[in-house]
């Protein structure tokens, strides 16, 4: 390993561990304000759909917004099956499957 | 085993249940992290390493693609800095719940703190049981995780030598997929559906944003959208009352 990868890794890990710490580390020093604590509930659903909206229809940075992209097929499917079954196997399971059939044989 | 020892269990076994469906999600997440390492010009080592001490996956390409291009080190970590800045937002979120933990709990646990364990956490700390365990079921669920992600991993960085364009395979379908089974629980009331649907639309104007700011901008639409599409609600219903 390069002295590089070794300040590399250190930096990364300090930086990750450090963001995921902090609040943890004080939490007994801090009280949210009402309405903040009202506003955590939103942040889960907002985070994820934020990360998965460009993940689908600009798979490979590029805008792909019809049924020839398979992210898009596979994403709807998946959102299908999920309200449907309420189950996290079977969406994942059903998004995964439609990907691979689009991707190869369609 | 005395009862309290009985709870333990069960709460960290039931975390294990709860996040095998995202270990499946995270299966060729990981393959193609080590696949990609692989090729990057990043030592086995340094890979491996990678996984086990940082432990968050989207940096963890990000990194590997900036090795393979060449970036300077301050840069890969102040990268790396922005895309875990959402990480703040989980454990904002946990906070009320974890509060009274000793830090030996606390340490341990927002070193595990990714997307998936978070997103099943939460639902299990919201459920209104008084169960006094609810911690050992994020263990579980960490554990999990993490044994899951390192095996993958390695596993990518072993065939990647072989297998040389396993990145155009598309196995990175694999997280919008599994997002989006984390996501329909949440959305179980009109404020969370204003705010997704905001979030979403976010993303994609703030596509231009560098180091994907995007996502966290974004995030808080979302946030500022659903408190004010509860507070409207709120509002009509205080009124009908009248």
């Amino acid at each position: 390993m390069s002295s590089a990868e070794v300040w590399m890794l250190v930096g990364m890990g300090i930086v990750t561990f450090g963001i995921r710490y902090f609040l943890f580390a004080v939490a007994d020093r801090i009280r949210l304000a009402p309405w903040l604590e009202v506003s955590l509930k939103f942040i889960p659903p907002a985070v994820l759909t934020a990360i998965t909206v460009p993940a689908v229809l600009l798979p490979n940075d590029e805008w792909q917004v019809s049924f020839a992209n398979p992210y898009l097929v596979a994403a709807l499917l998946s959102l299908a099956a999920g309200i449907l079954t309420r189950n996290l196997l079977a969406t994942i399971a059903i998004g995964l499957a439609a990907f691979f059939v689009h991707r190869f044989f369609l | 085993m005395n009862r309290p020892e009985i709870i333990k269990r069960h709460e960290f076994l039931s975390g294990i249940r709860d996040t095998l469906p995202l270990l499946l999600g995270a299966l060729p997440f990981g393959l193609i992290y080590g696949a990609i390492a692989a090729t990057s010009g990043l030592s086995m080592t340094a890979a491996i390493l990678m996984s086990a001490l940082v432990f968050a996956g989207s940096s963890q390409f990000i990194a590997v693609g900036l090795v393979a291009a060449q970036t300077p080190v301050a840069i890969i970590v102040l990268t790396t800095l922005i895309v875990n800045l959402r990480h703040m937002l989980y454990s904002a979120t946990l906070l009320p719940y974890l509060k009274d933990l000793p830090q030996r709990w606390r340490i341990p646990l927002a070193f595990w703190l990714t997307d998936e364990t978070f997103a099943v956490t939460v639902h299990r700390f919201q459920r209104s049981d008084s169960s006094p365990c609810k911690h050992w079921y994020q263990l579980g669920s960490s554990i999990a995780m993490y044994l899951n992600w390192q095996f993958w991993c390695f596993l990518g960085l072993v065939l990647g030598n072989r297998i040389p364009d396993a990145q155009s395979w598309g196995l990175d379908v694999a997280m919008p997929v599994t997002f989006i089974g984390m996501i329909i629980p949440f959305v179980k009331t009109i404020p969370v559906l204003v705010s997704v649907l905001t979030a979403g639309a976010a993303s994609l104007l703030t596509l231009a944003m560098p180091y994907k700011l995007g996502i966290v901008v974004s995030a808080f639409a979302g946030i500022a959208s659903g408190l004010l599409a509860q507070r409207i609600i709120d509002a009509r219903r205080e009124e009908q009352r009248r």
